[in-house]
Parts: structure tokens; sequence; C-alpha cells
């Protein structure tokens, strides 16, 4: 039986103020952030921009920017800030007891 | 006060006690702890006659406070002043205490309860307070005599015990539990170590920036503090002699306390056959999966939560207390602030001060002189979170704002500085608010300077902010008052204030320019970005994509050897070492010194292109070869394939010295007066692996027809007969510009005593993103000429500074990671393989 969350690891496996990716077979790479406050995040891993990959940049407070053209992309709901529009997927991430669990589910469809 | 089971249950029972023929129902608690006994005292409070009450406690004491537990470590309280409820109040209550005697076992169906001294008791309901536990980390050694933990009187005696012999103490744990003990340890006169895993201490109530204000005032009263510190095992032979740590270093102890965390004590519940998740599951009115059977406190899993706080006990036996007695008071859930003194330290936590909800944003208020920093989070106007160090005195207000949700727009200018300030009424307008400040009211902390003497030096024809610090003083240390001050000039002048100064900031994190902060850095020898956000009023936690690079590197230049670079504050080149291209993957440029090579390096390069089907290949202007699309994950092993070949990172990616071009010279030109390609070499092998305010190129050409292009150059060498022309300041790109002459040498070793000469000036003294070009325009030829040509003594100490720094700069830092180092950086995290169709449908 598979539960309904995913486990990808320890917390500290992700750099703080940084990213790891998960990869995910027949679709797109998910980047799964740590932020300074040890909150976690996962977006698909692509900017809404031109798709550079946004775990590959750098993260301050709640929001990281992507490493080709600097669009600031917020972590918690994937949309790009200031003047720019456009919008990443987010996928469901908890902390159980210092592992990283994402929804199994919301991978699948973020990632299709 | 230690005493044995008293009242009704003095006599161990063999058979189920039928309590003496009361008729009351019999509620039996199991702990003896704040949760039990405070669940009781609310019962008591609603209906004191309707339960006959049985309290079991595992420890052989009345009812006590165990928050206050550190300052009788401390030697500050003695265990009598924390009890809560004396034996009299038992009496009183006609509640029997049976202590030092745990309860084993549960028979739900018979009701009956079974402690460790074969005491089987009747309940007709049931009430588990069993608490936590505290965790003990499974490392060898855990068991040696002299580890102990943080939890009750005994640890607390144990460690008075050890702490009167002296020496050292290491805590395990740099949370609320672990610094309280370290605190006491530390007052008893031992020397303590305090050891705690992720990067910030009491990182579930503190950020970054409190967390190291924290640690630095602790580390001034004498305690050691290690972050990320990795315990693998605790050594000794028979006791404890000290902790190692996975990175190799021992520390020497003679007590170790485990404070790393505690978890709900669910062992008995469990065994019962209760429902329990991460704690015993309850419904709102603290019902267990067996109606019979209640419980509160750290034991609980409450709607997915469990809790470590005091508060939401409180909440928790009341709602237990109401529905004991037919009242309905549902429990919803506590949101948690904690106001704590920390080792004496005020610190304050509430809500989610890590704004996990997205949209929030933060106001943040930090006063360097006083020790203060405050962080309000808010979303749509209202207080979702605060961190409060320092100064804890508006915790409560904030609280309050935050639990009720209401909104603070109108508030909001002055809501950082705190109730008194934001509700004194007329302060929506800022201006007004200074306007309606007292003659006598303080504006700069640093200097004592008050309103009246400010607005005295505006009428004094100070008009602007910089002739205001240069006359009063005010705004001229921290900065932290220069908005009070440019409002005072408004406020004052009118519409002769020409308005705010023209100095450009790092970024809007910060109200100071570039060369401000690193004045700053320098003058009061600040280590790390934290230290450099606290002490300048950074005003966001942590920082943006702007700042934090320059900080890292002004803090890396100043402290050379000293300064732990901060990978997570580069930019991602110069994190993954190669070059991000737009479709994601990255191009590696190995070095080849001055442009030269040879067939293993190109073979090794041929033998990449092929094993890794890089797409392209293709040498770049700098005389380099640029291997194309490969992946972050590949990049250890293509280094580790071109570091066999002999090759090193040519950090084609840096903010750094790039390459060194050249031009055949002297060796087979006709035309060609020096060695061209042999000084290039030494200048590339003198300079590589240096970081710099932005990239920087250096050529050497052989002859004035200029070959290598070195009139557009950072640094570029033209080489004649009589000697060296050093030319400095060009670049191509957007803005074309030629070079300048710096001077002309006679030897080859004065070229290069020059170049690290110019090299560590504009390392030191340039604005991080600025070429040499931007750099030259603005201080000027004259400046440089007068720096490095007329003055020879400044000249030397400027190359000396740079060998110095380029000591600890000329690693490849691709070998560390082709073996394996910083895996983190490259290696994915998790793979996931969906299962087939059924199971996604």
């Amino acid at each position: 039986m598979i539960g309904e969350w995913l486990d990808i690891g320890w917390l500290n496996e992700i750099p703080v103020r940084g990213s790891r990716t998960v990869t995910v077979e027949g679709g797109e790479e998910i980047a799964v952030f740590r932020t300074g406050d040890d909150q976690v995040f996962a977006l698909v891993n692509r900017c809404p921009h031109k798709g550079g990959p946004l775990s590959q940049g750098i993260v301050h407070s709640h929001s990281v920017v992507c490493p080709l053209h600097n669009w600031t992309i917020a972590l918690a709901t994937g949309e790009a800030q200031g003047e720019d529009k456009g919008c990443t997927p987010t996928i469901p991430v908890k902390v159980n007891g210092g592992r990283v669990l994402i929804c199994r589910a919301g991978t699948l469809k973020a990632a299709a | 006060m230690d005493f044995q089971g008293f009242g009704a249950g003095e006599a161990p029972a063999e058979t189920p006690d039928a309590g003496g023929g009361d008729p009351r129902e019999h509620l039996i608690v199991i702990g003896n702890g704040m949760a039990g006994c405070r669940a009781i005292e609310e019962l008591l409070a609603r209906d004191a006659g309707r339960y006959r009450v049985t309290i079991f406690g595992a420890e052989p004491h009345v009812n006590y406070n165990r928050i206050m537990l550190s300052p009788v470590l401390a030697g500050e309280k003695s265990f009598d002043d924390i009890v809560i409820n004396s034996a009299d109040w038992y009496r009183e209550n006609n509640i029997t205490l049976i202590s030092s005697d745990p309860v084993l076992a549960i028979d739900r169906d018979a009701k009956t309860v079974v402690s460790k001294s074969g005491r089987v008791l009747n309940y007709d309901r049931l009430l588990i307070a069993t608490g936590s536990d505290p965790f003990i980390i499974p490392v060898p050694g855990k068991d040696l005599p002299g580890v102990i933990t943080f939890r009750d009187m005994h640890d607390v005696d144990m460690m008075v015990a050890a702490a009167a012999k002296g020496g050292d103490a290491v805590v395990i744990g740099g949370g609320l539990l672990g610094l309280e003990a370290a605190h006491g340890l530390s007052l008893r006169g031992m020397k303590v170590t305090v050891l705690h895993l992720p990067g910030t201490l009491m990182e579930r109530q503190l950020d970054e920036a409190a967390g190291w204000m924290l640690k630095t005032a602790l580390e001034a009263r004498g305690q050691t503090v290690l972050t990320q510190a990795d315990t693998a095992e605790i050594f000794g032979e028979g006791k404890v002699e000290g902790v190692r740590l996975k990175d190799g270093r021992d520390i020497p102890a003679s007590l170790v306390v485990m404070a790393v965390g505690i978890r709900p004590c669910v062992g008995l519940a469990r065994a019962t056959g209760l429902e329990v998740g991460r704690g015993i599951k309850v419904d709102d009115h603290m019902v267990t999966s067996d109606p019979a059977i209640f419980a509160v406190g750290e034991c609980v899993e409450h709607d997915g939560h469990v809790y470590g706080l005091v508060a939401p006990l409180w909440d928790m036996c009341r709602s237990f207390a109401d529905g004991l007695t037919g009242k309905a008071n549902p429990y919803r859930g506590t949101v948690s602030s904690t106001k704590l003194k920390v080792a004496g330290l005020d610190v304050f936590s509430a809500g989610d001060f890590s704004g996990g909800g997205g949209g929030c944003e933060d106001i943040v208020l930090r006063d360097a002189s006083r020790g203060i920093y405050k962080r309000l989070i808010l979303q749509d106007d209202r207080i979702v979170g605060a961190v409060l160090y320092g100064d804890t005195a508006d915790g409560n207000w904030y609280f309050d704002l935050l639990k009720k949700g209401e909104t603070v727009a109108d508030i909001r200018e002055s809501l950082i500085f705190g109730q008194a300030y934001a509700s004194g009424g007329g302060q929506a307008d800022p201006k007004a608010a200074v306007a309606a400040l007292s003659d006598d009211a303080e504006i700069c902390g640093c200097n004592g300077v008050s309103k009246g003497q400010v607005v005295a030096s505006i009428g004094a024809g100070a008009c602007t902010l910089d002739a205001i610090r240069a006359t009063c003083k005010a705004s001229a240390s921290c900065g932290s008052c220069t908005g009070l001050v440019e409002t005072l000039l408004a406020v004052t002048l009118g519409d002769e204030y020409a308005g705010e100064r023209t100095v450009k900031t790092v970024c809007k994190c910060t109200s100071f320019g570039h060369d401000d902060v690193r004045r700053e850095i320098v003058a009061q020898t600040m280590r790390s970005i934290p230290e450099v956000m606290q002490k300048l009023h950074w005003s966001t936690p942590d920082g943006c994509a702007s700042c934090r690079p320059a900080l890292n590197y002004y803090l890396l230049c100043a402290l050379p050897g000293e300064y732990v670079d901060d990978q997570q504050s580069r930019f991602v080149n110069e994190r993954l070492h190669a070059n991000i291209q737009k479709d994601g993957t990255y191009s590696v440029v190995p070095r080849m010194w001055g442009g030269l090579t040879n067939p293993r390096e190109l073979r090794a390069i041929a033998d990449v292109v092929e094993k890794f089907n890089a797409p392209m290949v293709k040498v770049t202007g700098g005389q380099r070869l640029d291997i194309f699309g490969i992946k972050k994950e590949d990049l250890p092993a293509v280094w580790a394939d071109l570091n066999a070949a002999g090759m090193v990172s040519g950090h084609a990616y840096g903010k750094s010295l790039r390459t060194v071009k050249t031009c055949v010279g002297s060796d087979w030109c006709r035309f060609g007066t020096q060695d061209s390609t042999g000084l290039g070499v030494k200048l590339e092998r003198m300079s590589w692996g240096s970081w710099m305010p932005h990239k920087f190129k250096i050529a050497v050409s052989g002859c004035p027809r200029n070959c290598a292009e070195a009139t557009i150059k950072d640094f570029g060498v033209i080489c004649v007969d009589s000697g060296y022309e050093l030319m400095v300041g060009g670049n191509g790109g957007i803005h074309l510009r030629g070079t300048d002459l710096l001077c002309k040498v006679t030897t080859e070793q004065e070229a290069m005593d020059y170049c690290a000469a110019f090299i560590q000036l504009f390392r030191e003294e340039a604005r991080y993103l600025e070429r040499t070009a931007p750099w030259i325009e603005r201080v000027g030829m004259d400046y440089l000429k007068a720096r490095i040509v007329e003055d020879e003594v400044g000249r030397e100490a400027l190359r000396s500074r740079f060998l110095y720094s380029q000591s600890f700069s000329q690693d490849d830092p691709w070998a560390a990671r082709a073996q394996g180092g910083e895996r983190e950086q490259h290696a994915h995290m998790a793979q996931f393989k969906p299962l087939p169709v059924e199971e996604m449908a």
C-alpha cells in the first residue's frame, strides 16, 4: 500500500537557504526548498519565465531568485513577484520527525 | 519534601480497591506532573466533590513546577520554592497521592490500573498525563555513567553533584532546555560546551538573526557554542570522558547532558491499545479512543499537533474539566507563544514566525547598540507571527493582536516600535509622530543626540543628512536613526529640504551604501553575514539575492583564511563551479595556463566530450576550451576526469580571475620583444582562484601589435624592448573601454608585483559587481597612480595582502567535489518512479 506522502529524506540533507531536486520518472523535476527559518516548500523546478532551474537560485525569506534572469518566485504560491507575471506549480510538502514528506498525488499532478 | 504515598492508598492493596464504600465515581490520574494536577485543580474549581481522585506519580515528590527546574539548577531557587501543590493540598481535597509508583498497565475491560509495586485499583474514569520523555540520541556511549538528561528533579540533583567537582560539561542540544542546563552548569563553575545540530540555536523558537544574537551573548559569558555539531559518539572508560563529533573533534567532558528534545510518553497508552499517533490521540474534549479514558498535556496529539509548552496544557485542562462536569468547551488547539528568559536573556516568539502561508511580509527592527531584534510577520495586514530578542515588553501586545486577528493597517507604520508608540494617537502619519516628539526625545542612541540638538543643528545651517552627521553626530554611527533624522529635516525645513541623500544603497534591505558597509565590516571586525545584518540594521530577516553575495564577498575579502564562505549566498555559477546555460545544463572550462595546452589535456577533454555526450565544445575568447551541455549531477565525474589529466577549474564562472590571454612572444614571433607567454603563465599562477568584486581578465601581448588584445582587459601588459607597459581598466562588453596606462616597468618581477597590488586595491575598494572600468572612472587614474606607483610601501603592503589571501584560495574547487565533497549541491535528493497506472488513477 502506497501512502499519500512520499518520504524523500532528512530535512538536514537540504542546505539551509538551499534546495535539492527530486526526479520524477517520465515527468518534470521537483525542487524542494529549505528556507532560513527551516520551512520546506516544493515546486516544479522550472521558472514560469523561461524555464530556469529554480533549485539553483538564491533563496531569501520565502522566495527564490531564478538563476537565469533574476525573476523572484514566492515559494509558498509559486507566483512571480513584482512586475513579472507567471506561476510555477507547487506541491504540498511537510516535515515530520525530521523527515521530508512530499504529497504523492501532488507530485504526480505537478510533474505530469 | 520527599515522601512515599500516603492517605487512602498508604498500604499496597493486593485486590482491586473498592474506595472504602465511597459511592462517587473514581477518577484515577496517571502522572503527578503539571498537566495531571492542573486538570484536577480545574475540576475542583468546577465541582469539588464530584469525583473521588487518586493520582499516581513516578517521582518521589508532590506536584512541582517543572519549568522552574532551571532556576533550581542555577541555584536561584530551592525545591520548596517550586512546589505547586504541597501535601496539604492533597490532604485538604481528599486526593490520594501514590508517589514513586508508576502505573505499568491498564486493563480496559476490567477498568483497573496496575502499578509497579503491585497495586491494582479500579477506575471509572482514567486521565493519562504522562507528559514526555527526553529523547536520547542513539550514539555509542549514551549509557555511560555521567550521561544524563534534564527532565526532573533527580536530573537536577545529579547535575548539582557533578558540578560540585568542577571540570568540563557538554550539553547536547541548543534548545531551551539545553541552554538552561548550560547556563546553570556554567553558573556552578563548570566549563560548558553546547553542541547543537542545526545552524541556529533554538531554531524552533528563533529565526537565524535572533539565534545569532543569543549565541553571541552566551559566548560572551564564557560558554562555547558549536552549531552544526553532529555527535558521533560519547567516549570514556567506565565513565564519560568526552564527546566525539562527526568531523573528528573531541570535546572533553566529565558530564554530558542530553537535551536534544522530548517525545510524548505514549508507551502505556500504546500497550493498552489506545489510538496513538505521535501522541495519544484525543478529541476536542480530551477523550481518547476509549470513552472512559482521557489524556492531557505533552503526551497528547490533538488535531495532528503535539505541544511541548505550558500554555496549551492550561487550555486542555479547562476543556477536560468542563467536559467532565457536563459543559461543552471544545479545545481548538493553541496558537503558541513563547516568552522566555533563556539564561537571563529575553526571548519571545509567537505564531508562525516563519510565515509559512505565502504572501507574508516582514517588518524588522534592529538596534545593535541595545542588543535588540524585533521581527513581525504580517499577512493581509494581520500579524501572523513575531520574534523578539532583547526587548520582549511588547510580546503580549503583539500576541494579542495575533490571536484576535485584527487588521493592523492603521498602525502599520509604527507597529514595530511597540504599543506605547503605535497607540499614542495621531501616529498614522510618521511625520506627525516625529513632529510631536518632545525636544528632549532621544533621536540618536549611539551618540546621545536629542531632537532639540538636531533641530538646533538644522537651524544653524545643516540642511543635509551629511551636514547633520558632521555637526551634531546624529546618525553618524550605526545609522539606524537615519530615517528619523531625515524626517526631522523634512519637518523642520519644509520645502527647503532638498530631499534624501543620493547614496545608492546596496539593495532595498538596507539604508547603507556599499562603501559604508565595507568600512563598517572592517572597522567593527564583523565576522558573519547575520552579524553584519544585525549591526547594520538590515530590514529583512536574511537579506536578498543582491546583498547576500555582496556581503559574502566583503567578508571573504576582509578575513582571508578565517571567514567561511557561505555557499548559499553565492550565485549558482560560483556555487556549482560551472556556467549555467539557458536549458539548465552547465558548461565546463578547465584552466589552461596562459592559453597553453598539450596532448594529454586535449585527449582528456576529447574523452570527456564523448563520455558525457557534450553536444558542443568551443574555443572561448579567453583562449580556453568550453565543454557545453553537462548536467548538474554529472559535473563531479567530469571534473574527476579533467583532474586526472592535471587540469583544474578555469573559474570561467566566477567573480574572480578568469583567464590570462597571451600571444606567442619572443620564443616564436619575429616581432616579439619579451616572453609574453611565460609572463602570462606566471601571472595566472599567481592570481588564479582569487575572488574579486567582479570578473577580472588579464592579457599579455609580446609587442605593441597587441595580438592578445591586452588594451581591453582589466589588467594588460604590452611588452616593449625596454620593458613592460602596464595597462588597467579596459573591458569589452556593452560599454567598450580601452585601458589607461598605469606605468611602465623594466622587469618581469615588477610587472608581477604591480599586478598583485592593483588586483588587491580593486578587491579591497571596488564595490561588488563593479568592474575595473567603472571603478577607475569613479576614483580616477591619479588616485590609482598615487596608491600603486608613487607609494612604494603601500604597493608592497597591497601585494603582500594579496599573496596572503591567495595562500588560502588556491585550492582547486573541483578536486574536493570530484572526490565526493558537497554532494548535496549536485546529487538529486530522491528519485520517484510512479507505480503502474492503476495506482495513479
